[in-house]
């Protein structure tokens, strides 16, 4: 069932569509250019109303600074490592308290979901971020074609463990698959983005491709890579940092400058791309997405839930 | 296969012997030149985009492994001369010296370059023990730098090996600082660790180890 379709993943990524929309570009080589000569705020006034307005890192910002530890530790690995990655055919096991559990092929989910650009910030809990132009859906997209029933009150999901693929499963004190988990209402939230494409081009395997979370207000490590399994549950599901050191890394981990980590003080950040002599800017709370996602928190201690 | 330890002794000799007679004929100045260059040129890196696209963090990596190993390299010179006959004494003031410029670099770096900010110095300094303990090890070089010279060791004379002794701890806590900062058990910085404790070990002097000996005895 998984690999039977007809329709391949690349044929039905965003990057057609995406260049129409902006033909102002005439086409991939002007795109690059376009966004060294500064034309990039046109992007925004494109983008939908989730998108930030600010000056999207590059593609090679993105896509050569990634923590994707199974390709190895190093900033630098996984774009060295992942290449060898076959990401089609790609299938994603959707299980758990829903009503059409199954082996979902990709291309068949694709076929049914809109693609839109969303340029988001992302914040690492290592004190960097990012200005990200995400092309992908929303999860509740997927979620919907399952069927979540009723007493479902968490989404967890898992990492592709392959290891012939993935060097970096040889080392490391990581039990995998690697594993993340949102609350169902979190999930559903408009801002909560399952990513496909980056700059309207295929997600490169090193961010996570084909298939990506990406949780805007939440610290990097929650918005998962290379999912291959969803499971709706009724109990807050094991996360990976969290099992690995839960002092440090909580089930929520929304970023919040008044909350320090142990070893990173979260007041600041440090975008990617300023140079060697790059300034700190302030952190802001839930990553700047506050109006639209603190609802979700009303009545909770924020310190306590890290 | 039968082997013949005699000549493998003889061979090692002989190494150690080309070692010596070559090192001797390396100017001191010249170490302090070639081993002044590293920072200039992970700065220059750094500046050109060498380093890739977060260089700030790439440049404290640099340095703090360069001045870590600059640190397990002095620290080995004892041994390797006890244990292998290279006499490298020499160049223990200068690896010493550099060692220090080193991490007084990478120090540097992360006070200008990546926290900025004086109140989060601080804060860093106090609340994140893989920082404290670096910076502990950083203080504890400090007395080694400022009398590496000829007229430190004539004004304190005994007093001045003994406070040499400063650098085993400050060896440890590089090493231990080193393993903390990864976020998970990774297997390199364990290796410079496991390589420090080794070269410990070979510091316990004969009579602690006998005198132990004789203790288990009794028991
Ligand atoms: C005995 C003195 C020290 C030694 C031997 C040392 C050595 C090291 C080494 C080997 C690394 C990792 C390099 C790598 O990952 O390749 C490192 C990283 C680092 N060190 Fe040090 N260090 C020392 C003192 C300090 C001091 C005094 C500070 C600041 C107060 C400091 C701050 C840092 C920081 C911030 C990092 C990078 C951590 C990260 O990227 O997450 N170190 N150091």
């Amino acid at each position: 069932m998984a690999y039977r379709s007809k329709l391949k993943y690349s044929d039905v990524t965003p990057k057609a569509d995406f260049l129409n929309r902006r033909q102002l570009m005439g086409g991939a080589g002007a795109l690059a250019i376009g966004s060294a000569a500064g034309v990039l705020p046109k992007w925004a006034e494109a983008a939908g109303k989730y998108s930030t307005d600010a000056t999207p890192n590059t593609f090679e910002e993105i896509s050569t600074y990634n923590n994707f530890y199974e390709f190895g530790t190093g900033k630098g690995d996984p774009v060295a490592n992942a290449q060898r990655l076959t990401t089609d055919p790609w299938s994603v096991q959707i299980d758990g308290m829903v009503d059409r559990p199954g082996n979902y092929d990709l291309a068949d989910i694709l076929a049914k979901v809109s693609i839109e650009e969303r340029i988001y910030r992302f914040r690492c809990v290592e004190a960097w971020s990012m200005v990200v132009p995400w092309n992908g859906f929303e999860l509740k997209q997927l979620l919907d074609m399952a069927g979540v029933q009723s007493g479902a009150k968490y989404v967890a999901f898992e990492t592709l463990v392959r290891p012939e693929e993935m060097p970096g499963l040889r080392r490391s004190g990581i039990e995998w698959p690697y594993r993340e988990g949102l609350r169902l209402d979190e999930a559903l939230h408009p801002l909560t983005l399952m990513a496909t494409g980056l700059y309207g081009k295929e997600l490169p395997k090193q961010n996570g491709a084909p298939l990506r979370l990406v949780v805007p207000w939440k610290y990097g490590f929650k918005s998962i890579k290379s999912i291959v399994r969803v499971t709706l549950t009724d109990k807050m599901p094991p996360t990976t940092w969290n099992m690995l050191q839960s002092r440090e890394y909580g089930f929520y981990s929304n970023v919040n400058p008044n909350v320090s980590h142990p070893r990173w003080s979260q007041a600041t950040e440090r975008q990617i791309g300023g140079g060697l002599f790059a300034k700190r800017k302030p952190t802001l709370m839930f990553n700047g997405y506050e109006k639209e996602v603190a609802s979700l928190y009303d009545g909770m201690d924020l310190k306590a839930n890290y | 296969m039968p082997t013949d330890p005699g000549r493998k002794g003889v061979l090692f000799v002989s190494v150690a012997d080309h070692i010596n007679r070559g090192s001797r004929r390396v100017p001191i100045w010249s170490v302090y030149l070639l081993g002044l260059l590293p920072p200039v040129w992970f700065l220059y890196l750094g500046l050109t985009g060498g380093l890739g696209v977060e260089p700030i963090n790439a440049l404290e990596r640099e340095l703090g492994k360069l001045g870590l190993q600059a640190l397990i390299l002095g620290f080995s010179i004892t041994p390797l001369r006890r244990f292998l006959g290279v006499n490298l004494i020499r160049f223990r003031r200068s690896i010493g010296v550099l060692t220090f410029y080193y991490i007084a670099c990478h120090l540097l770096v992360w006070l200008v370059l990546d926290v900025q900010i004086l109140s989060q110095i601080w804060a860093d300094i106090l609340k994140r023990p893989y920082i404290t303990i670096g910076m502990v090890g950083f203080l504890l070089m400090l007395p080694l730098a400022v009398t590496s010279n000829n007229w430190s060791v004539r004004k304190l004379g005994a007093d001045w090996r003994k406070l040499h002794r400063l650098v085993y701890p400050a060896v440890v806590l590089g090493g231990l600082h080193y393993v903390m900062l990864a976020k998970t058990w990774q297997t390199e910085p364990l290796v410079y660790f496991a390589v420090i404790l080794t070269l410990l070990a070979t510091r316990i002097p004969v009579k602690l180890l006998t005198m132990a000996k004789r203790g288990q005895g009794a028991v």
